[in-house]
């Protein structure tokens, strides 16, 4: 690791001939890096078919792992203000990609995304779409500009474009807003990882986790979290490529999935006809559909059905004591009467639950639309099958465009451009982070009809005894991950008995593809170093906006660097810390929090972003306001229709959706209002002065000779 | 800084490319996707609109950005306003 940990001397005074040395090191470093890396896990499968136990290869692949991203991190460190806030300019154009591509894919990406594929089909590829065609809106708007610029945050440019403390105090406030939201998520999935590899508490697993994210980020800020990154990309590609592979030459026999899985979709929808009219299918359905409606006469009267619960379960007790029957069945009797409803108020929420799960699988194919099924309803049925055509498709539309705008306003990307050498390279660092972000998004839809395809032509119809191992183990895990009941008591597994959550995809393939363990122990980490690096980006997001642009540029504008550096490393302690508490608080809904979070950035950044860029005429008044009206907007919509928020402000008035919209997608109406209202402010006050219009002419062009100006701090 | 002729003429052809490229970026995402039911025809195995979200919008995103990262190399050079390298 010399080339990286040696110093440059501080600042981006180079020649050609040093970069490309160093270049040459860098690709030694991590060629070495990943032979050594396969060499690790070979050896470790090696020793898993001489005995090495489940739980040792679970706690060598954390501490491997971790361990590996600490020293990295320890041989990174600097209290250089360059190398801390930028990694000192000089990250070639193509690890600058890896970087971006891990610090970009979370927890979510690595294990949820192809899970929400597997559920929801064709309506999960808004996330596919979002999430890459985003760095079109990066690569075109605002990437080079702002390498140009050259600063260190964000708020730096909105301060300096739109001349002034207010622009930059918003933009600080909305940086934090949807970084903080976004490491909590991260956290939290550490913590389940941790917990899942090596079976400690969730709450020691989170601190374990914090310790790996910390020892990086807080000795050598964006050089080592950069190099980490690196390192934690290919490991998390390499992941989640081999179960996959592994899975298609078993059932195609050819190694490359993505261009085969068309014919498996073709078999998948083929099976989904003829399990849509299989019988013992519809007496599943059947049975979860008297359930519900059982649960519906009880809601109609709640006290009554209660105490008639609560009659017949000690009855039943009191019958089984007097027949003195088996202590088992009196215990389970105990329990029973115990489980029932205190009061009323609990037992509506529970019984309107219950009958909402069992109406949610009273439904064929266990609730799932048909895989390769284009938005739900007709356009050509009756005006209700119109309307829910037109509002699926209408929704689809605006979830990939608040996912876009988002991806291009999110700080903790935007800051990634701000390290490579130059303007030029920073343009082909976006198509290398994309690139690598590719591969792994252009392969998790194949990972999805591929273990759909297992589930309808392995599982299916398999008798409840000769169930494979992993179906298990995983439903010990957490039930609602996985769980089977033989609903209709035939002894064989039909598709509606079997409940699958999206996250356990991912997790589990290694060993629907019957692979060794050690290979669900990469799997895991790569989902680590998923989590673990978008964690670290988000954190030095987060507290170099306090510590940069709030204390350095707002209150205390002649602290040395080294003290600068030094409030960086202390603030990002405490917001770790925070984000560990909040998140081992398990906070209720998660994951819209994270998709609120590309909502919340879309609305206040990018409108002002690109502006400032594009119009030299977008003024402070403008830039102010507009974010203030796109992020309120968004805040509204979400406050008064998203059921976990609403709960939070106490909002009751009923749900008004506009046009109905859902809540997760409110960033398709802060968008344009931010835009409209920098424009007409704009317009409204009077022109930025001289030196605004030369500061846009200074970023619009990489090289002006005769330019005086000069943005960028090294 | 007064900028010259050529100066201008360079952030015209960016507006131009910029354009073109994200138009192409539009149609790619939204338009296909608006006639997402009517463009399902068999395209290997995949309905056709269900491959293009999964695969071939994001192999032309891709391919939007290296093109746009190549052209304007070549317009910094052709108006003299290319970087160097400090030596």
């Amino acid at each position: 690791m010399a080339g990286v940990a040696g110093d440059s001397g501080g600042g981006n005074a180079f020649d050609a001939k040093s970069m490309s040395a160093f270049k040459s090191g860098l690709n030694r470093i991590y060629t070495f890096y990943t032979g050594g890396f396969l060499a690790f896990v070979i050896v470790l499968a090696i020793l898993e078919q001489m005995g090495l136990s489940r739980s040792w290869i679970g706690f060598v692949f954390l501490l491997a792992t971790i361990g590996l991203y600490a020293g990295i991190g320890i041989m990174s460190r600097t209290t250089d203000a360059s190398e801390y806030y930028v990694a000192g300019r000089r990250v070639p154009a193509l690890y600058n990609g890896m970087a971006t591509g891990a610090d970009w894919m979370s927890a979510a990406s690595f294990i949820g995304m192809a899970g929400t594929l597997y559920l929801t089909g064709y309506g999960g590829l808004a996330f596919i779409m979002g999430w890459t065609g985003g760095y079109c809106l990066v690569a075109l708007f605002l990437a080079p500009y702002l390498r140009k610029f050259g600063q260190f945050t964000i708020p730096d440019f909105l301060g300096a474009r739109y001349e002034g403390n207010l622009p930059r105090t918003l933009g600080i406030l909305a940086a934090i807003l949807c970084s903080f939201t976004y490491v909590v998520a991260q956290i939290y999935g550490v913590g389940l990882i941790t917990t899942r590899l090596t079976g400690v508490q969730f709450e020691i697993g989170i601190f374990l986790g914090l310790a790996g994210i910390l020892v990086c980020s807080f000795l050598g800020g964006m050089r080592a979290v950069t190099w980490t990154q690196v390192a934690q990309y290919i490991i998390l590609i390499v992941a989640y490529m081999i179960p996959v592979v592994w899975l298609s030459v078993k059932q195609t026999s050819v190694p490359i999935p993505q261009v085969v899985y068309g014919f498996q979709l073709e078999k998948v929808t083929e099976k989904e006809k003829a399990l849509r009219e299989d019988p013992k299918e519809k007496e599943v359905v059947a049975i979860f559909k008297a359930q519900a409606d059982a649960l519906g006469e009880k809601l109609k009267d709640v006290k009554g059905s209660l105490e008639k619960d609560r009659a017949d379960a000690s009855k039943k007790l009191e019958d089984l004591k007097a027949a003195n029957a088996p202590a088992e069945q009196i215990a389970a009797a105990e329990k029973a009467l115990s489980a029932v409803p205190k009061d009323e108020a609990e037992a509506k929420t529970a019984w309107t639950k219950a009958k909402a799960a069992a109406e949610a699988r009273a439904k064929p194919l266990a609730g799932m639309p048909a895989h390769a099924q284009i938005y739900a309803g007709d356009p050509n049925g009756d005006q209700k099958a119109k309307d829910t055509y037109d509002t699926s498709r209408r929704n689809f539309l605006a979830l990939i465009f608040c996912l876009m705008v988002g991806t291009a306003a999110l700080p903790h990307i935007l800051m990634r451009y701000y390290t490579t050498p130059s303007v030029r390279e920073a343009r082909a660092s976006v198509g290398w982070s994309l690139f690598f972000i590719f591969l792994l998004y252009f392969t998790a839809p194949a990972l999805a009809v591929l273990v759909k395809y297992e589930v309808f032509h392995v599982l299916v119809g398999t008798p409840f005894d000769k169930l494979p191992a992993w179906i298990a183990n995983w439903s010990k895990v957490d039930p609602a991950l996985l769980s089977v009941v033989d609903v209709n008591k035939d002894g064989i597994l039909q598709l509606g008995e079997m409940r699958i959550g999206g996250d356990i995809v991912v997790l589990a393939t290694p060993e629907i593809a019957g692979l060794p363990y050690v290979i669900s122990g990469l799997v895991a980490a790569g989902g680590l170093a998923a989590a673990l690096s978008t964690a670290d980006g988000l954190l030095l997001t987060i507290a170099n906006a306090l510590s940069h642009d709030l204390y350095y540029k707002m209150i205390d504008p002649n602290a040395s660097t080294g003290r600068r550096v030094a409030i960086s490393k202390a603030l990002l302690l405490v917001v770790a810390l925070a984000a560990a508490y909040v998140a081992a608080q398990k906070p209720a809904d998660i994951l819209f929090l994270v998709s609120a979070a590309f909502s919340f950035a879309a609305a206040a950044f990018f409108p002002a972003l690109v502006l400032g860029v594009f119009w030299k005429r977008a003024n402070k008044w403008g830039a102010s306001l507009g974010m203030i009206a796109g992020l309120g907007v968004t805040f509204y919509y979400m406050v008064t229709t998203q059921p976990w928020l609403r709960g939070i402000f106490g909002v009751t008035s009923p749900i008004e959706l506009w046009w109905g919209i859902q809540p997760i997608s409110a960033g398709v109406f802060g968008v344009p209002l931010g835009f409209a209202v920098i424009i007409i402010v704009s317009l409204l006050t009077a022109a930025p002065g001289r030196d605004v219009q030369e500061l846009v002419e200074h970023v619009r062009y990489p090289n002006l000779k005769g330019d005086t100006l000069n943005t960028q701090i090294n | 800084m007064q900028l010259n002729e050529s100066h201008e003429r360079y952030w015209q052809k960016n507006l131009n490319i910029t354009a073109m490229l994200l138009a192409i970026w539009f149609v790619v995402t939204f338009v296909v996707a608006y006639f997402a039911r009517e463009l399902s025809f068999t395209f290997f195995g995949w309905p056709f609109s269900f491959w293009m979200g999964a695969q071939g919008a994001l192999a032309i995103y891709v391919v939007i950005i290296v093109y746009y990262a190549m052209y304007m190399g070549r317009l910094d050079e052709e108006h003299g306003v290319a970087e160097e390298m400090e030596d």
